[in-house]
């Protein structure tokens, strides 16, 4: 089930350091949006407030409302543990456990939640392989440990990982940072297939991935949103000039 | 001017400086090695009486100069996994806290006071165990357990106080540092992209704990409790002081026994001939088994903290941290 994702008013400060200000931003189900912007600008820290990964680390406050579907996931009530299983993350370095196999790896969060054992466990985890484009390289040796793996195989396979538990929508964190140009490739490829079942929000420094796989960018500069819009009418015409001066790379 | 007056410069102990390091480096070497030449030299009359039949012997009759190992290696082995048992998951669990659960403010003096523990000496530990852990136990558990558990072979007999059980307590107090720094610092070599993995899935923290934090630094917490047990297997006067000294395998956890260490301490400075031998040969014997424990465990200490294979660069462990442990008490 696909879900909007709806920023509204978020502000984010690391102890007394704001490292958001007052970001709204709406990301529309089945559609890509990128966030783009200089290191350190806030778009990690806003990527990391949908499943409250931030909520682990003591120091951080953060004001504003989040809504995933019609839901504040900010709110009280909310409890952090159950949101992240709906709220799938590809990190910046492919993170597969060390001690699992490939197909543990897959299967990690069938069996965290309790999802499907046996044969069930087994389909499901070819599924996940499939979707992820990676089942006719690893369908032999879903024994080996998943670190073996190169590390855009080892980046399709936390894809694979993230989809077994079937989340709303996808959060990617730079996911093509470490991976070479034709591993790169595959991934953005996956993002496409992805964008016709999940809302997929990808934070990126690649300006050209940006303009390839979303249909929305946004623009973060220095914890605030200068711009969002769909992405060809930012990349042909940029509104504020900042963001002009971004693309045309005379910044950051 | 200054590039004329560098060429001239005096080279100060330039000369000299590496030959010194290189001396005091050669000195330790030759110190261990003819530490281990003065043992070989003393234990081979024994040897030449006894041969191995020496490890399979539990006779200790310095009268008629018989000599036999296996009580000494007995209490060794039984103190020091008592010792183990209590100690190891009372350690893991403070490393799993400290590393994982500490609010941030608690972590630091927390630490600090479990590693405080490791400096105390060892003949305070051993005072400590004589007056005020003996007595209390004597009355407290030993006597429950005399009441109520005396019936199985492993609890007979009368509650002394001093014994096996006792010895082990005291141990377990001694090595619950090592076992706590050091998997401390095998938990947090665990990367934190792993930890945000599981998370990300959504996990608690305890399921994030038990399915990647402890299977990722198996190996490195097993070599924390065989350091552990390296250090109890060679401590000497805390267990010396309340272990009861009787060369005897002990018929109970109860009783009275003897560890290698404390029989060297008890009777070295009155032995003589092949009673000073024999000691010697337990000596030798001591000094194999803690080197080989200590080897296997450095070695899965550091092949975990090095190698938790992982894209992230990888958070060695401090050879600070190992090494003030094997320099401690011993």
């Amino acid at each position: 089930m696909t879900q909007s994702i709806a920023v509204q008013d978020l502000s984010v400060w690391f102890g007394r350091h704001q490292v958001l200000k007052n970001v709204s931003l709406y990301a529309k189900p089945k559609e890509v949006t990128a966030l783009i912007g200089p290191s350190g600008c806030g778009k990690t820290t806003l990527l990391r407030c949908i499943n409250r990964l931030h909520d682990l680390y003591s120091n951080a406050t953060i004001h504003g409302k989040i809504m995933v579907g019609t839901e504040n996931i900010l709110g009280v009530n909310i409890d952090p543990v159950e949101l992240r299983r709906r709220v799938g993350m590809i990190f910046q370095k492919p993170n597969p456990f060390p001690h699992l196999s490939i197909f543990e790896n897959v299967a990690a969060g069938l069996r965290l939640h309790g999802l499907a054992c046996g044969r069930a466990a087994a389909e499901r985890v070819e599924a996940c392989l499939r979707k992820a484009a990676l089942w006719e390289e690893v369908k032999d040796s879903l024994d080996r440990p998943g670190i073996m793996l190169s590390g855009g195989q080892q980046q399709r396979l936390c894809i694979a990982r993230a989809l077994a538990i079937e989340p709303a929508v996808f959060l990617m964190d730079e996911p093509c940072a470490s991976l070479d140009p034709v591993s790169t490739m595959r991934i953005e490829e996956l993002i496409k297939e992805l964008r016709e079942d999940y809302t997929v929000i990808i934070v990126t420094h690649n300006m050209q991935q940006a303009a390839r796989i979303s249909q929305q960018t946004a623009f973060v500069l220095n914890g605030e949103l200068v711009e969002a819009g769909p992405t060809a009418e930012m990349f042909i015409a940029a509104k504020d000039d900042r963001t002009e001066a971004y693309l045309t790379g005379q910044m950051g | 001017m200054a590039a004329t007056k560098q060429t001239t410069r005096p080279q100060n102990g330039e000369g000299v400086f590496p030959y010194l390091t290189a001396a005091a480096a050669a000195l330790i070497l030759l110190l261990t090695g003819s530490i281990l030449l003065v043992v070989l030299w003393g234990a081979w009359p024994a040897w030449q009486a006894f041969g191995p039949a020496f490890l399979a012997t539990s006779v200790w009759d310095p009268v008629q100069n018989l000599y036999g190992a296996i009580p000494a290696v007995f209490g060794t082995l039984v103190t020091s996994l008592i010792a183990l048992a209590l100690a190891g998951p009372l350690g893991i669990g403070t490393a799993i806290f400290l590393s994982e659960l500490a609010p941030p403010w608690l972590k630091k003096p927390a630490s600090f006071t479990v590693e405080l523990l490791a400096a105390v000496p060892s003949v305070v530990f051993g005072l400590w165990g004589l007056f005020v852990l003996a007595p209390w136990f004597r009355v407290g558990p030993g006597q429950f357990l005399e009441t109520n558990l005396g019936f199985l072979p492993l609890f007979q007999g009368p509650s002394l106080g001093i014994g096996v059980l006792t010895a082990g307590l005291v141990l377990a107090m001694m090595i619950l540092p090592t076992i706590t720094a050091i998997s401390r610092e095998v938990i947090r070599a665990v990367p934190q992209e792993l930890r945000e993995a599981m998370f990300a899935l959504g996990s608690t923290r305890w399921e994030m704990i038990a399915k990647v934090v402890l299977p990722t630094g198996k190996v490195g917490i097993t070599g924390a409790l065989l350091l552990g047990l390296g250090r109890s297997f060679g401590e000497a006067i805390a267990v010396t002081m309340v272990i009861g000294n009787a060369n005897l395998i002990p018929s109970s956890l109860l009783a009275p026994a003897q560890t290698i260490a404390s029989l060297i301490v008890n009777e070295f400075p009155e032995a003589f001939d092949l009673q000073l031998s024999a000691l010697l040969l337990l000596g030798l014997l001591l000094f194999i088994i803690t080197l080989a424990v200590n080897m296997i465990a450095v070695w899965l200490v550091q092949r975990t903290t090095q190698g938790i294979p992982s894209s992230q660069e990888k958070r060695p462990v401090k050879r600070r941290t190992l090494r003030r442990f094997f320099s401690n008490g011993q």
